[in-house]
């Protein structure tokens, strides 16, 4: 058992995780290569919007993965900063706009 | 940014040995990646062999006005390494005879060759049907005496393909040096200005744009839509097609790539990525690569690492085609550069 609870090895063996269950697996990694295939948006669309929910679900492995697609798809590094302020942006606005609901507790109970 | 070849600083990669025994050993020697040999073997692809040669691919010399940090070649201005006319004329009896449809000519900055210009001269009366010179940008506004280089390639029908690593300014000269992407725009424009890369005109100019980094590179037609688009906009600037290349482990590249500890991390991203396809049409089966000295090479990255082709043939003097198409290309762990994704060659993506 690995010392870490993350290490930069098990990216690569992401795949495996269909050997323990080959039709969920395969139908997720069928599903997620479909999603970033370009589309309405392009596929360097999709690699900022990753990259952004990677930083906000704070997963290193997501972050790993998305910054490498973004250098392969020729993303600047301002785009890359740009676009995790966007995701930052919307994280912190989602706890400030409970402040709303403090607000109205407040408002509600006291006189 | 250095401003010196490894070989002037004398850097232990400048040595070729030296090379092929850090590709040997490691992660290789210790089998955490399988080598190229044993992939190949996998879908009965060894030995590999060559197909019908199509191009001819000559360098004329390692001096270059520049020290790009990724060159494969070590190439700079104190570099002497220069095609001689003697080699040149060796070369040309070969044009003369071949069956390959393609000249290739490349360097360091091949224009600096003092005999540049009488060799293309020469080589264009030979009706070869697709005359490339590799050339870096930066020459033609380096010096006034290439000033006129558009022009003269015009004039012999050459095909230009030009290195440009990004269409912004702080990723180009990262790579390539200081001021780089403002000359390599002029002379885009210079090239624009005769007809080069116009839209539906003959005289074509292509792009090679490789990865500023220690990773590989994208999809190549989203790559063009995105240099077209940008060049466009911000300078008016038009070209044919982009080649995506990926940089291969050898020389400055697999230099930066132990110093920054990037190197196995990058074996091993090219090996994941291994695509048996592409083996079918990799570079070395259509190519023969000439080195300024005249000897014969699979490919010019093998002639970088000085593997000559396993033939009884191994210089321009004695070429016989035929006899050197009946041979083994030589391959190492470096060639897992050129079977990656989409594949990688001097024409951009193979599979």
């Amino acid at each position: 058992m690995s010392k870490n609870y993350y290490d930069a090895a098990d990216l690569r063996k992401f795949g495996k995780i269909t050997e323990w269950n080959e039709e969920l697996g395969a139908k997720f990694f069928d599903y997620y290569g479909k999603v970033f295939e370009e589309g309405s948006l392009t596929a360097r669309e999709k690699s900022l919007i990753a990259l952004a929910v990677a930083h906000t679900e704070q997963c290193p492995y997501c972050i790993d993965a998305y910054t490498k697609d973004g250098l392969q798809k020729g993303i600047t590094k301002e785009e890359m900063m740009e676009a995790v302020h966007v995701g930052a942006a919307i994280k912190s606005g989602a706890t400030l706009v409970h402040g709303v609901q403090m607000m109205n507790i407040v408002n509600k109970l006291d006189s | 940014m250095a401003t010196k070849s490894l070989k002037a600083r004398n850097n232990d990669i400048a040595n070729t040995e030296r090379q092929l025994e850090i590709l040997s050993n490691g992660i290789f020697a210790n089998r955490e990646l399988p080598t190229f040999a044993t992939k190949i073997k996998e879908t009965n692809q060894f030995p590999l062999r060559p197909k019908k040669l199509e191009i001819l691919q000559i360098n004329l010399g390692y001096m270059c006005n520049q020290v790009c940090d990724h060159c494969h070649v070590d190439a700079g201005p104190d570099r002497n390494e220069i095609m001689t006319i003697e080699t040149m004329n060796h070369c040309l009896e070969v044009i003369n005879k071949t069956g390959a449809q393609t000249l290739d000519l490349t360097g360091g900055a091949p224009e600096m060759n003092p005999n540049f210009r009488w060799f293309v001269e020469e080589a264009s009366k030979r009706g070869i049907k697709d005359f490339i010179v590799r050339s870096n940008l930066t020459i033609i506004k380096a010096n006034k005496k290439y000033h006129d280089l558009p022009d003269f390639f015009k004039k012999h029908g050459v095909h230009v393909v030009s290195s440009l690593p990004h269409y912004t300014k702080g990723k180009t000269d990262k790579q390539r040096g200081n001021g780089v992407f403002d000359k390599s725009i002029e002379a885009l424009k210079s090239l624009n200005k005769v007809g080069y890369g116009m839209p539906n005109s003959d005289l074509r100019l292509d792009l090679v744009y490789n990865p500023s980094g220690a990773f590989l590179p994208g999809n190549q037609q989203a790559l063009e839509q995105d240099f077209k688009k940008a060049l466009k906009a911000d300078f008016d600037i038009n070209f044919h097609n982009l080649f995506a290349i990926t940089n291969l482990p050898i020389s400055r590249f697999l230099d930066y790539l132990i110093a920054s500890e990037n190197y196995d991390d990058y074996m091993t991203a090219l090996v994941d990525a291994y695509n048996p396809v592409a083996v079918q049409n990799v570079m070395c089966t259509n190519t023969i690569s000439v080195s300024w000295d005249g000897f014969l090479y699979d490919c010019d990255f093998n002639q970088m690492l000085n593997l000559k082709v396993a033939s009884n043939v191994q210089h321009i003097s004695d070429y016989h085609e035929e006899l050197l198409q009946n041979r083994n290309i030589v391959i190492n762990q470096h060639c897992f550069g050129c079977t990656a994704g989409a594949g990688s060659s001097c024409q951009g993506v193979v599979a």
